[in-house]
């Protein structure tokens, strides 16, 4: 535990959040597993039958730990991360959502190579001249891979249509 | 001896030129995997996957099951070198492994790690050989009621010894049941859980969930740390190996000590990592100087080798004669299994012998070939791992987003894994394990299809369960390891008796 508090997240919040979203997991198996039926048709148990007891047995755990949580809510002084660390994580993830929203859009090759470039950037600082290499020639060799000697192909955008590949 | 000629017979399998070559080529991958941050046996082995349902299952499985033993001989060398777990299972190592590179002696420490963990494999090698066979006729017996009895007894046992508090060992198993129950429905086709959404008709891939709760996961919290990678250079010259094979093998006690541990651990879902922990500790308890520990003992490195690895091995003994895997990793490998349409189990050992004693002759020559690679390549992957974590982290990512792609050519497969990357991270951070999560996922549509059979059987009736001595015995373990944690609550409570009772999260 740090001294100064100010500085870290609290496990409390976390955990409560995580916690109340497997209980909402568990209604929701319950919830349709009512529907499908949870008892005995003519020819043996109804599709509901085995996830029923499934949501009841999450509801359940997923109760527990957000009803302890909520009762050592006050004296819960654990640290989840701190701010520093929250920040490294954000600066990963945002990129990381922003490439697969890209992939969409550009197709993963594109996407990788700017996703790879930027990273060297701002977290390597390095120089285009190393930086630019990496970030064409990693896509470049996975295009190779997929496209001509596994035969699977990746997602493709406009840039790859205009080239005619 | 009939284990003998099917063995003679599987290595004539294995000993082609192709799954030799498969063989190299999944050792080095599996070293890479195990090197790198981020890629690990399991999500290494699910981002691989894809690209093998064309290869005939036989070379498909060897590749795999070679990466697999690469990824293990692999942990050793970031936990020496760089003071850098590249595997969980490998944390014990870095204990006694990295002061003995800081010392000079990174060679031995090396040596000492590789052949022990080669020593642990291969007694869980012969444990599959000669156990596997006898086990499998054994299971031919069972029928719906067994089966589900055996797995409950799996999850129960995560229940009852895993070190995370049991309320989230149980959530996260359930969690993982009830996205194995999404989809559609095999027995009655009724579609559940999909809630009029077409990309969760198919279900949650369990690939995917690997993909980002091991891969994505694992770069979100090394960013986290935010390490930079400062390590010792190593060359293993041969006579540094001799030297060291004349001394480790005075520590045959230990050997023996941590291969037994290490197999139970992995024939029961105990997994390699808390074997290589029990390990540690078990030889430090017994050791006449436990003061040296910590400091550079080539005893602390060998444990946690020989253990890791004689759990990682045996962990397909029960995934093969059950179709019940021992660790994450099996899971995946018998994902692969039931995509190749093979169904793991007892009939494996009759239907399909050549697939079964090829793979068990791969994994004598897996570990041969592996502790070779490793030996003399060891500079090499010192060298890769001073490429610095912000070129690494990014190709990292968009392999785990083209691995989670090919699994079924959908970009709703990508978004996915991102969900799970997170939820990894939260659960991580939480201490909710990741492996009874997995397993679920793997393991829940085969789960729920053998409790409705003995339903069926039944008429509904419970009974089944304890209506003959076998199943009767299987179901009372697996009770009393899910009320394990129970009487140490009670316990607990019973000490300090002026409140807290919800005591989960301790």
């Amino acid at each position: 535990m740090s001294n100064d508090r100010s500085t870290a997240i609290r496990t409390r919040g976390p955990e409560l959040t995580v916690a109340a979203l497997l209980l909402a997991i568990a209604l929701l198996v319950i919830t349709d597993s009512l529907r499908v039926g949870i008892g005995w048709a003519d020819d043996g148990p109804r599709a509901g039958y085995f996830p029923f007891y499934i949501g009841l047995l999450l509801a359940a755990s997923s109760g527990w730990i957000l009803l302890g949580q909520l009762r050592r809510w006050a004296s819960s002084h654990e640290e989840f991360a701190t701010h520093k660390q929250i920040g490294l994580v954000v600066a990963v993830l945002v990129p990381m959502v922003l490439y697969v929203g890209l992939i969409f859009v550009l197709g993963i090759y594109l996407a990788s190579a700017l996703l790879i470039g930027f990273f060297m950037f701002k977290h390597g600082k390095y120089k285009a001249k190393v930086a630019l290499p990496v970030a064409i020639g990693v896509p470049l060799f996975f295009y190779a891979a997929f496209e001509r000697w596994f035969l699977v192909p990746l997602p493709k955008g406009p840039i790859e249509q205009w080239l005619g590949l | 001896m009939e284990e003998l000629s099917n063995l003679a017979h599987g290595f004539g399998v294995a000993l082609t030129l192709p799954n030799i070559g498969f063989m190299f080529i999944g050792i080095t991958l599996g070293v890479l995997i195990g090197v790198l941050p981020g890629l690990g046996g399991a999500n290494g082995i699910a981002i691989l996957l894809p690209l093998t349902f064309s290869m005939n299952p036989t070379s498909a499985i060897i590749m795999l099951s070679c990466i697999y033993w690469g990824a293990l001989f692999g942990g050793a060398i970031t936990s020496i070198l760089f003071n850098i777990p590249g595997e969980p299972w490998s944390v014990a190592t870095t204990f006694d492994g990295y002061p003995m590179a800081q010392q000079g002696k990174a060679a031995q420490a090396l040596t000492a790690a590789f052949t022990s963990s080669f020593v642990g494999a291969l007694f869980a090698v012969l444990l599959i050989t000669f156990l596997a066979p006898v086990l499998a006729r054994f299971t031919l017996k069972f029928g719906p009621a067994e089966f589900f009895a055996v797995q409950m007894l799996t999850f129960a046992s995560f229940v009852g010894m895993s070190k995370e508090p049991p309320a989230k060992t149980l959530a996260a198993m359930m969690l993982g049941f009830s996205l194995a129950a999404v989809g559609m429905d095999s027995v009655t086709g009724t579609l559940r859980m999909t809630y009029g959404q077409p990309e969760l008709l198919k279900g949650f891939d369990f690939l995917i969930a690997v993909i980002g709760l091991f891969g994505i996961c694992e770069i979100l919290l090394t960013m986290e740390e935010g390490l930079a990678f400062k390590g010792k250079s190593a060359r293993i010259s041969s006579r540094a190996v001799w030297d060291t094979w004349g001394e480790i093998f005075k520590y045959w006690k230990t050997f023996l000590r941590s291969t037994a541990i290490g197999c139970w651990m992995g024939i029961t879902p105990g997994g390699a990592t808390p074997a290589s922990f029990m390990s540690y500790g078990m030889a430090r308890r017994v050791s006449r100087h436990p003061e040296r520990f910590g400091k550079g003992e080539i005893q602390g490195v060998i444990a946690p080798e020989t253990a890791a690895h004689a759990a990682g091995t045996s962990a397909l003994l029960p995934m093969l004669t059950l179709g019940i895997p021992g660790s994450p990793t099996a899971a995946v490998l018998l994902g692969g299994l039931l995509i190749w349409g093979l169904q793991p189990g007892p009939m494996l050992f009759v239907e399909q012998k050549d697939f079964v004693w090829g793979l068990i002759a791969s994994m004598y020559l897996g570990n041969i070939v592996g502790l070779i690679v490793v030996l003399t390549t060891v500079p090499w992957w010192a060298a890769i791992l001073r490429i610095p974590f912000s070129v690494i982290a990014p190709v990292i990512i968009v392999i785990c987003a083209i691995g989670a792609y090919t699994v079924h050519s959908a970009m709703f497969d990508v978004v996915l894994m991102l969900v799970f990357g997170v939820l990894g991270y939260l659960f991580k951070k939480l201490k909710y394990p990741l492996a009874p999560l997995v397993l679920a996922l793997v393991l829940g549509d085969m789960a729920e299809a053998s409790f409705r059979q003995a339903m069926l059987l039944s008429q509904g009736s419970l009974s089944i369960f304890w209506s003959n001595g076998l199943v009767g015995s299987i179901v009372g373990l697996a009770m009393l390891m899910l009320l394990w944690p129970l009487w140490g609550l009670l316990r607990r409570s019973a000490l300090r008796r002026d409140g807290g009772a919800f005591g989960e999260a301790d």
